[in-house]
């Protein structure tokens, strides 16, 4: 399981932005602190990061939404990706990412009603000599196949 | 007696179980009552081995792979009574695919303990470093130059030259940037360096430093390289508490120090000015040239940025001379490449070599063809914005030059195998949707041209009048070379084009 995210509470947000104050070009490195705490970057944290920095909140908003990486709404418990690469589709990531869809009934960047998966794809892990590549809540996978992405999905869900 | 053993925890050998392989030789060793020294390493690049233990020996290191847990207690007994195993493979510097190669900037990956400064020097690093502030500015350019090193990021510009014009430029502030953003698929040395032998890249950087007169430097990695981003971590905070970074380089008068930046998702954001406006903080989109970023770039100051592997073949020509290292090579490609195979391949893995080794050669001959046992149709050389060449075109030599010439590119040394089931449309496709997906947005023939590029094959390959798309599709890839800002929207047809010209069945549906 990957470490439960905070709930939202200003006062920890601006501690965590305000660290990144006089760091040049900070902004990117708060968003992802921020993220990392609490697992998604709210609404809120847009209007605080705006004031902290002295930016407008178009230009948090841009960045929040230039970059993959950051959610604006929380993940599932479990995050899964699958690399969609040259690489991997070479050693047959397609079909992976099918029986992925299927069984988790999800399709790309999708996160299930009750919370519990999300599915994003990747591109490129550099597992690029063990593909098909994906990481499920952090941890590297490598050579996967249709069984084994099933049994993962099935032993996390327990 | 104690046994030394050494086992990789890069992100690939873990992937593919190393940890699991240590928590067993553990507690085999436990059970056996056999003190067992485990150090924990970079990889050797050989990915179909790993996980890769090695053990030291009355005869030397000998290697054991692709390891399992359920292997671990047998490999140590036979280990330690000198006994046969059938996972056994000899001393690695034995194994063909690692005896063909020229390892000079990897050297010592896959050796030593990528936490420990004391095992970076002990295996011979900082003489590079040492011998730059004995040769002061001048003499670095002049060595980085004479060695004819260009930069391994895909560009291949030579590094001497860029740093002269940082050197040149007058500015209170200079930076050096390591472009870690390492986004091409089928390439992976920049984090396996990383997470090998990460001393060796803040070696290059601090030397860098000097030549220019930076005092600061930024490494910028990608977000889906965490094993790599937390290894640099840890490598700048020795090197800062113990005086290699701050103030005083090694007790010299200059000063130099890195900060690590994370990514977050980009792939253009490996494009070097939209690199430097991610490390401001805002959207990665891209800049235009002029202004060169060595005249204006991070934060308006004259800037160097470098891919991994060119700062990281620095303290090689550092240490051992430019002609040392312009001693490898073909024609205006000098040194080694560290040549990433993979996909479909049998023995893939990274083969660090002069440029000038046929592509036919690498892909049949080291990487000994497919993994699946099937036919070799294609390969893309040189990640997503690379050629496919077809098999017609296996006697390429590796280098610059000769790429450009058939077509391609070598980008940053990536070969990805395709077998025989490969759709090619489909690629091309992909090369196009890859294109929109990752557009920065700024110019108009990358933004729109990629979506319409998808458009135009999906209408291809559902049979609707394909003659006549594909000369439109033809035209609209003239248009993305000729008119993008970035390499992502000029690149971009060299898959797409390739696909069609080396494999036009492949887009007939009817």
């Amino acid at each position: 399981m990957p470490p439960a995210a905070e709930l939202w509470n200003e006062a920890r947000a601006r501690e965590i932005a305000e660290t990144f104050a006089n760091t040049k070009g900070g902004l990117l490195p708060a968003l992802l602190a921020i993220q990392s705490a609490f697992g998604h970057v709210p609404g809120e944290a847009v209007v605080l990061l705006a004031e902290v920095f002295n930016v407008s909140r178009a230009e948090v908003h841009g960045a929040v939404t230039f970059y993959r990486d950051f959610r604006e709404r929380p993940a599932g418990r479990h995050v899964l990706k699958l690399c969609r690469a040259e690489a991997c589709q070479a050693a047959g990531s397609v079909s992976v990412a099918e029986v992925a869809k299927r069984r988790l009934k999800l399709g790309w960047d999708e996160t299930d009603s009750e919370g519990n998966w999300t599915l994003e794809p990747v591109f490129c892990l550099g597992l690029c000599a063990c593909g098909p590549a994906g990481m499920l809540d952090g941890t590297p996978l490598a050579r996967l196949d249709g069984a084994r992405i099933e049994k993962l999905i099935d032993g996390a869900a327990e | 007696m104690s046994l030394n053993a050494r086992l990789s925890k890069d992100a690939a050998a873990l992937a593919l179980g190393a940890d699991a392989v240590a928590a067993a030789l553990a507690d085999a060793a436990a059970r056996a009552e056999r003190p067992l020294t485990l150090t924990r390493t970079g990889s050797r690049g050989m990915v179909w081995l790993e996980p890769l233990l090695e053990i030291e020996t009355p005869s030397g290191w000998l290697a054991y792979g692709p390891m399992t847990a359920a292997d671990a207690a047998a490999v140590l007994k036979a280990a330690a009574n000198g006994a046969a195993h059938p996972l056994a493979l000899g001393p690695v510097e034995a194994i063909p695919f690692f005896k063909r190669q020229t390892r000079l900037t990897f050297a010592r990956c896959g050796t030593v303990d990528p936490d420990s400064l004391d095992a970076y020097v002990t295996a011979g690093g900082l003489k590079g470093l040492e011998r730059a502030i004995a040769l002061g500015p001048d003499g670095i350019l002049e060595e980085v130059t004479r060695s004819g090193l260009r930069g391994r990021g895909g560009a291949g510009f030579p590094a001497g030259i860029k740093w002269q014009g940082a050197a040149k430029a007058g500015a209170a502030q200079k930076y050096i940037v390591c472009n870690a953003d390492e986004g091409d698929s089928g390439t992976y040395a920049d984090r396996m360096l990383m997470e090998g032998d990460p001393f060796l890249l803040i070696e290059g950087m601090i030397v860098a430093g000097i030549a220019t007169g930076a005092t600061h430097g930024y490494i910028y990695i990608r977000s889906e390289y965490p094993h790599a981003l937390a290894a640099m971590r840890r490598a700048v905070a020795a090197a800062q508490e113990n005086g290699l970074l701050g103030p005083k380089v090694m007790g010299s008068d200059h000063a130099f120090d890195l900060e690590v930046r994370s990514g977050a998702g980009s792939y253009v954001c490996g494009e070097e000015t939209a690199l430097l406006e991610s490390i401001e903080g805002t959207r990665g989109l891209v800049r235009a040239k002029p202004p060169l970023p060595v005249h204006s770039g991070l934060f308006g100051a004259p800037t160097v940025i470098n891919n991994v592997l060119t700062l990281a073949a620095v303290p090689t020509i550092l240490e051992k001379g430019a002609e040392f290292y312009a001693n490898f090579g073909s024609g205006k490609s000098r040194g080694t490449m560290p040549i990433q195979l993979a996909g479909d391949v049998k023995f893939g893995g990274l083969f660090e070599t002069a440029f000038g080794v046929t592509l036919g050669e690498l892909v049949d001959g080291i990487g000994g063809g497919t993994r699946s046992g099937r036919p070799v149709r294609a390969v893309q050389v040189g990640g997503p914005l690379g050629a496919y060449f077809p098999r017609v075109l296996f006697d390429t030599p590796f280098d610059y030059e000769a790429f450009t010439a058939k077509g391609g590119l070598i980008g940053h040394g990536g070969i990805v195998v395709f077998n025989d089931s490969v759709d090619m449309a489909e690629q091309a496709r992909f090369a196009m949707e890859f294109c929109a997906e990752e557009s920065c947005g700024k110019c108009t023939p990358c933004r729109i041209g990629s979506k319409r590029g998808q458009e135009l094959i999906d209408h291809i390959i559902s049979k609707d009048n394909a003659a006549s798309d594909i000369a439109i599709l033809r035209e609209l890839c003239d248009v993305m070379k000729s008119g993008s800002l970035c390499a992502l929207g000029g690149f971009v047809p060299y898959p797409v084009l390739s696909a069609l010209d080396h494999f036009p069945q492949d887009f007939d549906r009817r």
